[in-house]
């Protein structure tokens, strides 16, 4: 397969208060980013697991975003905190295992951020499209 | 056996003109536990919901999934509709297809297909939902009221006046806020202390509002209906019931500080009152400026004082209240002259801003209401307004326009040639923004009637020579430089949040916008209410207005208090955390993290206080047995989710 054609599969696990909403405003502001991502709203980004993101790259993701309410600006006052030091420590457990780094990615996007939201899906996949496809992590059926 | 239904809505062509909602319906009907698939051009509409309470009669449906619009939007007429069917309110779940998906792409086919998987993993989370009711906790039937301005004052009378109990905090000795300073009005030129004191009074004599001046809010804690509130009570030193207002104290004070209420155009004593109709009507001690509280440091106050009333073991207290419902109002101030480079750092003693030129103006000002300059006395002959002064400057000082400045400068003009019949009065504008009833039409007086000279164009430079201001600006529609020696010189300086306000916002966990205003819930149409619920804005602390505009926003925000203060009880979303207690450690991990302090350990293992719960999941991520788990967004959902977003 040439690199060009490879679109990659993600995930983006995006906060409900904060950058679900941006992701919302993008559409009400009829942005255009790629179709690559899949979002999954949770309700803040203090409450994605790390099993989130191995469990996604266990299953064949290419990449995985997380996005947030920015530091100091959480809904659940300090969740995103909590995020941004527990998943840190993923991506370098990730880098550990051979991972590349572009792989897993963090971000922070306001409920006016439509066009953060829409700049960064648009750059994660510009990044991704020369790695391939994620073999690291993905189980073997 | 579960059977779930999907309905996928066309929204006209907002869906289906790029994502092909029959492929996507086909395609789920193949989905495990799908029984029924379909689509329909407006789900949102009558006959649409219809469709899907039908459907789950006749297919005995237990789960309902609607492909639409964000749930932001259409969550609750679902749910209502999957009620209405017979399901519990949790057992129907949106999946956002419009704004994150068919409005974001164009190619079809890819369009499509993430819109299948959207739905699918959607319908992989509402099948392992839970039926869940509301919880409800009941309602703290009061009322906290933060700053005693105009805003402060309209919405505590209208909660009092509904019939509830109000306690209004007031930093500063005597509430009246920035208004009680105004000298008149506009458009009405109404004296603003004869149309506000009545106010004052009312709050003052109001059986319902519990008056704490010299106080401010220390802390806050709990969530809407049921908030407990710490609040500093400052000594004043002076006891207010036996206070006679002999005024004897002053007479014999040796200190002399700037008066606040004056703007510094004035002096005041360390003990002092700081208007003659404040509220309440007494002494306060200023601790800053006194020389000590002993009687061997001073002690004079105390000694001509024959009711008594000055009480140097005066402490500061720490009162707690609990109160429903709370409303901001904490106002703004004038951005500081000492910024204005360009017009002399306020250094030139005759160089003024708005409020001072209103004291000037005041018959309860520092001259009485004789428009004199404070450099020597005289009376000015020439007086240059200037507009904009850090306003609508984004290079070097506020980006926003102030928006009151444009009337109250004509109104300045106005008032000053009413009293100097043979002065002439300047005012450098940008643009005259006068929306607003009357507005247009008092500006044209000040033109006409009063002959006050507009000239649109910035002032470059204000300094002092020979006795004189001198003014150097530009007339843009003549093209012409213009120099103007000047007597005085009023700067119609820009509203910033007041003084304080940011750690106050800090406190009650309140958003900002980025000038420092605090944020509304929604621009357009939750203007009133901040994005903590149970919390209210009211006034110049949410954005530069005018009197009738904080009025109005004001009792909108005692309205708002109000739906929740005439719950007996409120609801409370029940999708909170769940300890699994045969997985539970023990650890604390999760009592540590929790943002509500709504985690406890107990007997060694950990329950959930469900009431202080917000559901915000962090407690889950941070367990390291998945021993506790938010209802109805549970890691295993999570990660059925997951396989259905990279399924194909």
């Amino acid at each position: 397969m040439k690199a060009e054609e490879f679109e990659p599969r993600i995930v983006a696990f995006l906060c409900k208060w904060c950058s679900s909403a941006g992701s919302d405003l993008a559409g009400v502001s009829r942005m255009e980013y790629p179709a690559n991502v899949v979002p999954i709203q949770v309700m803040c980004s203090g409450s994605v697991s790390p099993l989130y993101i191995f469990s996604a790259f266990n299953r064949g993701a290419d990449g995985v975003l997380v996005s947030g309410c920015h530091p100091g600006d959480c809904h659940y006052i300090k969740g995103n905190f909590y995020a941004r030091r527990r998943l840190n420590m993923v991506k370098k457990l990730l880098e550990y295992v051979g991972l590349e780094p572009e792989r897993f990615q963090m971000s922070w996007v306001s409920a006016a951020e439509g066009t953060k939201y829409t700049q960064i899906i648009k750059d994660f996949v510009k990044e991704l499209k020369p790695l391939g496809p994620q073999t690291k992590l993905r189980r073997t059926r | 056996m579960k059977r779930t239904g999907v309905f996928i809505c066309h929204c006209g062509i907002n869906i289906a003109g790029t994502v092909d909602v029959k492929k996507v319906a086909q395609e789920l009907s193949q989905h495990a536990g799908v029984v029924h698939a379909e689509d329909y051009v407006y789900m949102c509409s009558d006959p649409g919901q219809n469709l899907i309470i039908q459907a789950v009669k006749d297919k005995k449906l237990d789960h309902v999934v609607v492909a639409c619009c964000s749930p932001n939007l259409h969550e609750t007429t679902f749910r209502n509709a999957s009620k209405a069917a017979g399901l519990n309110a949790f057992r129907c779940e949106i999946a956002n297809i419009r704004e994150q998906c068919s409005w974001v792409h164009k190619d079809r086919a890819k369009a499509t297909q993430k819109a299948t998987k959207i739905t699918k993993s959607t319908v992989e989370k509402v099948r392992r939902n839970e039926s869940l009711e509301a919880l409800s906790v009941p309602v703290t039937r009061r009322a906290l009221v933060i700053g005693g301005g105009i805003a402060g004052i309209q919405a505590s009378l209208d909660l009092a006046n509904s019939g509830y109990e109000v306690i209004l905090v007031e930093r500063s000795p005597s509430i009246g806020g920035h208004m009680i300073q105004l000298s008149e009005t506009f458009p009405t030129l109404d004296c603003s202390q004869c149309i506000l004191t009545p106010k004052m009074v009312e709050v003052s004599k109001h059986p319902k509002i519990k008056l704490m001046t010299y106080s401010e809010v220390q802390d806050i804690s709990g969530y809407v209906g049921n908030f407990k509130v710490k609040i500093l009570k400052k000594p004043t030193y002076v006891d207010k019931d036996k206070c006679n207002l002999c005024d004897e104290c002053t007479k014999v004070c040796p200190i002399v500080v700037p008066n606040e209420f004056d703007l510094g155009l004035t002096g005041r004593r360390a003990i002092y009152i700081p208007f003659p109709q404040a509220i309440p009507a007494s002494y306060t001690l200023d601790i800053k400026a006194c020389p000590g509280l002993l009687p061997i440091a001073c002690g004079k106050c105390a000694d001509v004082c024959d009711v008594k009333a000055i009480d140097y073991d005066m402490k500061p207290q720490i009162i707690e209240e609990d109160v429903g419902a709370i409303i901001v109002a904490t106002g703004y101030d004038l951005y500081d002259k000492e910024n204005m480079a360009e017009y002399g750092f306020g250094k030139i003693p005759d160089v003024l801003d708005g409020l001072q030129f209103e004291r000037l103006c005041s018959a309860s000002g520092p001259t009485k209401g004789q428009i004199l300059r404070p450099s020597d006395k005289k009376e000015p002959k020439e007086v240059v307004f200037i507009q904009c002064s850090g306003s609508r400057d984004p290079e070097n000082h506020c980006a926003y326009c102030s928006k009151i400045c444009c009337m109250y400068t004509a109104k300045h003009a106005m008032l000053y040639k009413h009293h100097v019949h043979d002065g002439q009065a300047y005012i450098f504008y940008i643009d005259i923004r006068s929306g607003g009833k009357g507005y247009e039409e008092f500006v044209q007086r000040a033109v006409e009637e009063d002959g006050v000279l507009y000239l649109r164009g910035k002032v470059s430079k204000v300094f002092e020579e020979n006795g004189k201001v001198k003014v150097w600006g530009v007339d843009t529609l003549t093209g012409k430089h213009i120099e103007i020696a000047a007597d005085m010189v009023v700067l119609a300086q820009a509203m910033r949040p007041s003084q304080g306000a940011q750690e106050l916002a800090k406190k009650l966990k309140l958003a900002m916008d980025k000038d420092g205003f605090l944020a509304e819930a929604h621009p357009k149409l939750r203007p009133v209410e901040s994005v903590t619920a149970g919390l209210f804005l009211a006034g110049a602390a949410q954005a530069p207005k005018d009197i009738p505009e904080a009025v109005a926003q004001a009792s909108g925000a005692a309205a708002k208090a109000i739906t929740i203060l005439s719950q007996e009880r409120l609801y409370h979303a029940p999708t909170v955390a769940r300890v699994f207690t045969n997985l539970c450690t023990g650890c604390g991990m999760c009592v540590q993290v929790c943002p509500y302090d709504a985690i406890a350990l107990k007997d060694g293992k950990v329950e959930v206080n469900e009431v202080l719960c917000e559901g915000c999941g962090t407690c889950s991520a941070t367990c390291l047995r998945s021993a506790i788990q938010v209802k109805n967004l549970s890691q295993h959902q999570v990660h059925e989710m997951i396989n259905a977003c990279l399924g194909g």
